[in-house]
């Protein structure tokens, strides 16, 4: 996996407790690292708590009535619980929702600029990176003048990662981008993640569905399961785990099964806390 | 040419004039609409509110007179002053800041991700609080507004047309005057929402909260800027029209005329609100000459909401809205 020679934590989630509208509790302990330089990867089902776990890093719970009630989070080694999202984009973390969230009555290019809403280091940088920009997301620089809202959904989810890198962050934590796009665009944008990754040295945590995309571009994964991790590994041992592979990646040594055994399998799981 | 034509004319021109007092009222409700999504019904309370403390301070009134007089005893009115113009406008609009902050700190920061009806029943109340406040802090009486605004016919006018025509237009000073202030206005706040940072950190609030917060824009700093540009505009609105026809409550009701404005110019359009205005203008002072006699008068108090109705049926985004966009 990393191969660079950095491997210092960036960010670490220590057993966090999050709690919606003070009694719905949605994240039941969860851990986790992100390294300095990789790709790692949130894995589960609807429901799981990895936007909720997202959120909490950004502290866009915050505006949802969410509230981390346990445990820690750390980055650099500082303590980020509670802290203003717009705090957390100056630290250089920020997040890229689930379902793109552009701003559909702005253009491409307005849109690109917001995301240097927090800088202050002149016009002249910013600019420098809207053309970085354009360069890694070509088709952008040929929709920059309409409006987002006008535009199709995987040129929606170019625009909402463009923003974030307008922030100039060293972590990105990307929800869901595959969502509701073509297999094709989801490994044009999956590239280009990765492209970002290794030329820039951006940091990724990355909630992903699609197990299969995710495992084959990230360097680590964790699989959370209602409110908890059940299983963390580097990616490419996670492929090979036999539960992953019948369970998200949907084969098994035998082939294709009836439901009627699933039912009664019972699964070899751990909880991590 | 026939003097009727040249009356129509002149009760054109003046419909006008009126309707840009329409349209700068139009103009604080689409502000807020497009930066917070917010319809503020108490936009019409915030100019009379402005008004009544630009007079207030102008004339060195005592705010919570009654109040403090009806507890402690004492009597107490006026602090004995009469400011200029200027630095009571200059004091007028700290407090209108203050007023949004709170606004902001004591309102909406609570109510970010809600449903828009709920903003709105908000903005109900919070007119309801302003119009009392209003009248507990500078009482209910009707006030003598008098900043400087030039006021009577304008001369050069009069003589102009008498010369070309034969016949004088009667056109207010304070008309023209109010013009060229709406054309400022709208210049300045169209350069700020297009060009600049904060203008366009501003429309992504309006488009998506969470967006917005998520790149690091932080909604409390642009909702107390929104309102505090809402509060500026409601004062020269209110200014204007207490100039006209002095500061009392009624003026709350008259900002009411702006919806209609709104409906016909689009609920999202800088540009909207002021040819809204216009149009409303022009259309009920021509209605009530030309058809006005036929019916039996009284036609301007209904005809804008008549107008707005059909422009609700057949285009309801109005004139120069933003078409609602939906993917499918």
């Amino acid at each position: 996996m990393l191969d660079n020679g950095k491997t210092d934590t960036l960010l670490e989630i220590n057993n966090i407790e999050v709690i919606y509208s003070h009694v719905i509790l949605v994240l039941k302990g969860v851990s986790l690292k992100v390294l300095n330089g990789g790709i790692t990867a949130l894995l589960g089902g609807n429901g799981a708590g990895k936007t909720t776990t997202l959120k909490a890093v950004s502290n866009l719970l915050h505006s949802e009535r969410g509230e981390v009630t346990k445990g820690t989070i750390t980055y650099r080694n500082q303590e980020i619980v509670g802290l203003d999202p717009s705090e957390m984009v100056k630290r250089g973390v920020i997040q890229v929702m689930e379902g793109r969230h552009c701003f559909e009555h702005l253009t491409i290019e307005e849109n690109l600029m917001t995301g240097a809403y927090t800088r202050g280091d002149g016009r002249g940088a910013i600019e420098a990176d809207l053309e970085k920009v354009y360069t890694y997301f070509p088709r952008l620089k040929v929709r920059r003048k309409s409006q987002a809202g006008y535009t199709s959904g995987g040129e929606q989810q170019m625009c909402a990662i463009g923003r974030a890198l307008m922030s100039k962050p060293e972590t990105i934590l990307l929800d869901e981008p595959s969502m509701g796009l073509a297999p094709q665009l989801v490994e044009e944008i999956f590239g280009i993640v990765k492209g970002l990754n290794e030329k820039e040295g951006v940091s990724f945590l990355l909630a992903e569905q699609n197990t299969n995309v995710a495992l084959r571009f990230a360097h680590y994964g964790y699989i959370l399961e209602s409110g908890r991790v059940v299983m963390d590994g580097p990616a490419d041992e996670l492929r090979e785990n036999p539960d992953v592979k019948e369970f998200y990646l949907g084969m098994s040594e035998e082939g294709r099964k009836s439901f009627r055994n699933v039912r009664s399998y019972r699964r070899r799981k751990r909880w991590l806390s | 040419m026939p003097d009727k034509f040249l009356f129509a004319m002149e009760v054109m021109l003046n419909g006008l004039m009126a309707g840009v007092l329409y349209s700068l009222v139009a103009l604080g409700f689409v502000l807020i609409f497009k930066a917070s999504g917010i319809f503020n019904y108490a936009q019409g309370v915030m100019a009379l509110f402005a008004a009544l403390t630009l007079v207030g301070i102008k004339d060195g009134q005592i705010p919570f007179a009654h109040l403090i007089n009806a507890i402690f005893g004492t009597n107490i009115h006026h602090f004995g002053w009469h400011l200029p113009a200027f630095v009571a406008i200059i004091f007028t609009v700290i407090v209108m800041i203050g007023f949004a902050w709170l606004v902001q700190r004591f309102i909406f920061r609570h109510l970010v991700n809600q449903e828009p009806i709920i903003l709105f029943m908000a903005t109900i109340g919070l007119a309801y609080f302003l119009e009392g406040v209003g009248d507990l802090m500078w009482g209910s009486d009707i006030k003598k507004l008098d900043v400087g605004i030039p006021k009577g016919m304008n001369e050069t006018i009069e003589l102009l047309t008498y010369n070309r025509f034969g016949y004088g237009f009667f056109i207010d000073n304070l008309d023209i005057f109010a013009t060229f202030l709406a054309v400022i206005l709208v210049t300045v706040l169209v350069g700020f929402s297009q060009y600049t940072k904060q203008g366009r950190a501003l429309r992504a609030v309006a488009d998506d909260h969470q967006a917005a917060l998520s790149v690091g824009i932080s909604l409390g700093y642009i909702w107390v800027l929104v309102w505090s540009i809402a509060g500026v505009v409601a004062l020269v609105a209110g200014t204007v029209w207490g100039a006209k026809s002095g500061v009392q409550f009624s003026l709350s009701l008259i900002a009411l005329k702006a919806l209609p404005v709104l409906m016909l110019g689009g609920f999202t359009s800088i540009p909207g609100a002021i040819v809204g205005g216009l149009i409303i203008g022009v259309g009920e002072k021509l209605f009530e000459f030309l058809v006005g006699p036929m019916i039996g008068g009284a036609t301007e108090n209904w005809f804008a909401y008549v107008l707005a109705l059909v422009f609700l049926v057949f285009r309801p985004q109005g004139l120069f809205g933003e078409r609602i966009i939906e993917r499918v």
